[in-house]
């Protein structure tokens, strides 16, 4: 009975959706205050439903439901409770769910923290969201239905991929789809202001919060997407430009152009017509993201493949969103070039160079992620497009962000001292150049691992001097406004992120080797004793654990597991085994048997050691907690008001400032 | 010509040749980075000929798999419905790796066995790549490629 509760909830979610997506759009254009006042409501109500029927689902599989075609794909009775909620979203049907859930989440957000704002506006943005909403219920409920019933019952369900069996699995759909779905806000904020016409700054003031809480989010997904290939696929890589992973990778790039390009029209009035464009590219390319996930059309870790009709849904609705919006956009953006002049040297032409190069790149990733399709369709045969080409092409694009960046903070709006600049760049030059020195002396001259200290002290030294600057010329309390205070974190993540990246790469020792039980193999200083296998057995697997004792100078270091898992359904699952630290990480996982009848003994093995891999991570946190730390500046909350006149002077006043 | 017009000739001229610069450099890194996929009889008609690198996609034979007694070096026979491929690897297999699987691998010929470099299986046992399952269709039309392995995972 449930289930049909919640197919039941579905469709008067779309319905509400409908609602709420057209009438306070009407209502707007016609201004009508009755039918304005719709849009609060209806998101409320289809917020109410969406979460009903997504704790139906979840209810399914708590009750194991087999009942339910989709539970009994995903989950069997041996499969423990918290991975029966992560199987929820495990597979495409639960995944838009869970996707929609979102959306009602950032719906209901706005609803409720924007009662500031002016009412014709915020009906807009709800209308907005709510056409957004109508396209992905009318996607779940013809094409994809997580409540499809399955008679007769079997008594007992398929399986979870095994893959997706991780703690990190857990939070990686969820955080990603935070970000994924938040600029939708970011996106209905601008079509909101192109439909009123109404250009001055407000609107960008009042969307700058969502992006950048967005953009934390998804950074935070990304980083999470990064563990848990590390992890869990067995091969210790961190980042493989997987079609998946490009997915989600532009609209971080298009994201982060985005967030510059938003202070600039917010404090300056330049930039508005690319602001608006930028909205609505981060938008279409986290759909183009769900699509490329979704319908199969690439092969990749995720492709859990499906009927065509889904794919084609989704090419439709693409196609409606980005057409209709740069429609749109060409009809109403502002044709005269506004905001305040600046010259050559000065924060907006940092900012643009930034904004450029981060665009290209994320166009870049776009043209070799889509080329086997262009290549399939143009009958140029079966073509796909090797990781070099993405690292190449985006190192290049990427040099000049980075060789900018310890100057941000520094820039003035307008214009800007050259004096101060060159001393930023002397100090941090020279400690770039100092620590690149030491950093030869102590590997062997390896390039790699040169260029990345440099480039990491170049930015993360930079962004301390000013630390320090504002440490010591402003009065306790005012030095880190929560704005400045993101930026700073997010740039120092930037040279973090780096160091971790070029270090990782340049000495990393990664060996497969074949090792016989009490045999040792050294890599990088450490010696790895293996000491044989044994049986082993879990909730729902039953596999090989390896016993691998790690010694440093003869002294035992780790002892550690790596499993080779096989599943009731006789998938098998790499498990490694890592021995985490702050500046190495070491990674044991298991091969194969070399004799399958005598797992006893010889195997293969991966010993891996991976100095600074963690910061890798740690850099991309450093960039969340920039965004969530932006977008929690009192001056985003304090100076909303109600009456559109008073705005202009506000933003004149901070611009000043 | 009046100072105005020269400034935004040179303009003009400056967006034009970063473009060159920007298209002439994506376009050698694809030429560079561009695998094509073939299967066993594609590969034994000649069609990888022009190609130093490039990926070999079909079934592992069963039965072919062996591996050497004191290293980690590998062979196996990958095939299609009417041809065949040696293929030599050294390394690990990825978990789903075994008989009667579809699998990619990347590397080269040398004489009329193939080298792989990286090996690849899907994640899902009753999940065939796409692409492959075209390629294999495109190499033999007519004949009715593995209908199970074409099927989807059913959801």
């Amino acid at each position: 009975m449930t289930p049909e509760l919640g197919q039941l909830a579905l469709i008067l979610a779309l319905l509400l959706a409908f609602t709420q997506g057209v009438l306070p759009l009407v209502g707007a254009w016609r201004n009508n205050r009755a039918l304005m006042a719709v849009a609060r409501t209806a998101a409320t109500g289809q917020a109410v439903f969406v979460t009903m029927a997504f704790l139906l689902l979840v209810w399914a599989f708590l009750q194991f439901d087999f009942s339910v075609q989709y539970v009994a794909d995903n989950s069997n009775l041996a499969l423990p409770w918290y991975y029966r909620i992560a199987a929820v979203w495990g597979a495409h049907e639960g995944s838009l769910l869970l996707w929609i859930f979102i959306l009602n989440l950032w719906t209901l957000a706005l609803a409720v923290l924007s009662r500031r704002l002016p009412e014709v506006f915020i009906a807009r943005v709800l209308g907005v969201l709510g056409l957004v909403s109508v396209g992905f219920l009318a996607f779940i409920i013809f094409t994809s239905n997580p409540f499809m019933r399955l008679l007769p019952m079997p008594p007992d369900g398929g399986d979870l991929n095994p893959v997706l069996q991780d703690p990190g699995m857990t939070f990686h759909p969820p955080v990603l789809y935070m970000g994924y779905v938040g600029f939708s806000v970011a996106f209905a904020f601008s079509i909101a202001a192109l439909l009123g016409g109404e250009l001055e700054q407000a609107w960008v003031r009042w969307a700058r919060p969502w992006t950048n809480v967005a953009w934390g989010f998804l950074s935070a997904g990304i980083v999470a997407g990064s563990w848990w290939a590390y992890a869990e696929l067995g091969w210790g890589g961190w980042w493989f430009w997987d079609p998946v992973e490009n997915a989600s990778f532009m609209p971080w790039l298009v994201g982060a152009a985005l967030i510059h390009a938003q202070a600039v029209t917010e404090k300056r009035g330049g930039l508005r017509a690319w602001t608006i464009l930028l909205s609505i590219f981060a938008f279409s390319l986290s759909l183009l993201g769900t699509f490329l996930v979704r319908s199969g059309v690439l092969t990749s870790v995720h492709a859990f493949a499906s009927d065509p009709k889904r794919g084609l849904f989704i090419l439709c609705f693409l196609a409606v969103v980005v057409g209709g919006s740069l429609l749109l956009y060409a009809l109403r953006a502002p044709k005269v070039a506004g905001g305040k002049p600046f010259s050559v040297v000065s924060r907006e032409t940092a900012i643009l160079i930034g904004n450029l190069m981060l665009t290209v790149a994320a166009a870049m990733v776009l043209l070799g992620t889509l080329f086997p399709l262009l290549g399939d369709a143009l009958n140029l045969g079966k073509i796909s497009v090797g990781p070099p080409y993405f690292g190449f092409l985006f190192t290049l694009l990427m040099i000049p962000v980075v060789l900018l960046l310890p100057f941000g903070p520094y820039l003035r709006w307008g214009k800007s001292d050259t004096p101060v600049l060159k001393r930023v760049m002397w100090r941090a030059g020279l400690a770039a150049v100092a620590c690149a020195i030491v950093a030869a002396l102590l590997t062997d001259g390896e390039g790699k691992a040169i260029a990345g200290t440099a480039a990491a002290v170049w930015c993360g030294f930079g962004t301390l001097l000013y630390v320090f600057k504002r440490w010591r010329e402003m009065p306790a309390g005012r030095r880190y406004p929560a704005e400045m205070a993101g930026m700073l974190l997010a740039h120092f993540g930037v040279g973090v992120f780096l160091a971790g990246v070029l270090l990782t790469n340049a000495l990393s020792v990664e060996r497969d080797v074949r090792m016989s039980p009490g045999q040792t193999s050294s890599i990088g200083g450490y010696d790895f004793r293996f000491d044989g296998v044994q049986h082993t057995t879990g909730p729902n697997w039953q596999g090989d654990q390896g016993t691998v004792t790690v010694m440093r100078s003869g002294r035992e270091i780790a002892v550690m597991h790596p499993q080779k898992r096989t599943y009731t359904r006789g998938q098998v699952q790499t498990e490694s085994a890592i021995n985490p630290g702050l500046f190495r990480d070491l990674y044991v996982a298991l091969g194969e048997p070399m004799d399958r009848t005598q797992p006893e003994g010889a195997w293969a093995l991966r010993l891996y050691d991976k100095p600074f891999v963690r910061w890798i991570w740690a850099g991309g946190l450093f960039m969340m907690l920039g965004g969530f730390f932006a977008a929690a500046d009192r001056r985003f909350r304090t100076k909303r008001v109600a009456e559109t006149e008073a705005v202009p002077a506000a933003a004149l006043q901070e611009s000043r400032a | 010509m009046n100072p105005t017009r020269k400034r935004r000739l040179i303009i003009v001229l400056l967006v034009v040749a970063a473009a060159v610069v920007a298209v002439g450099l994506t376009v050698f890194a694809l030429q560079q980075n561009m695998n094509y996929l073939f299967t066993p009889s594609q590969v034994q008609t000649g069609e990888a000929r022009s190609y130093k690198t490039f990926r070999l996609g079909g079934m592992v034979k069963a039965g072919s798999i062996q591996r050497s007694s004191d290293s980690l070096k590998v062979t196996f026979t990958v095939v299609d419905a009417s041809g065949s491929m040696p293929v030599e690897y050294t390394g690990i297999l990825p978990d789903l790796f075994r008989d009667n699987q579809s699998v990619i691998a990347t590397g080269h010929m040398d004489n009329a066995r193939f080298i792989a470099t990286e090996v690849l299986a899907k994640h899902d046992e009753t999940y065939m790549p796409k692409e492959l399952k075209d390629a294999m269709a495109k190499a033999h039309q007519g004949k009715q490629v593995n209908e199970a392995a074409g099927q989807d995972k059913p959801q």
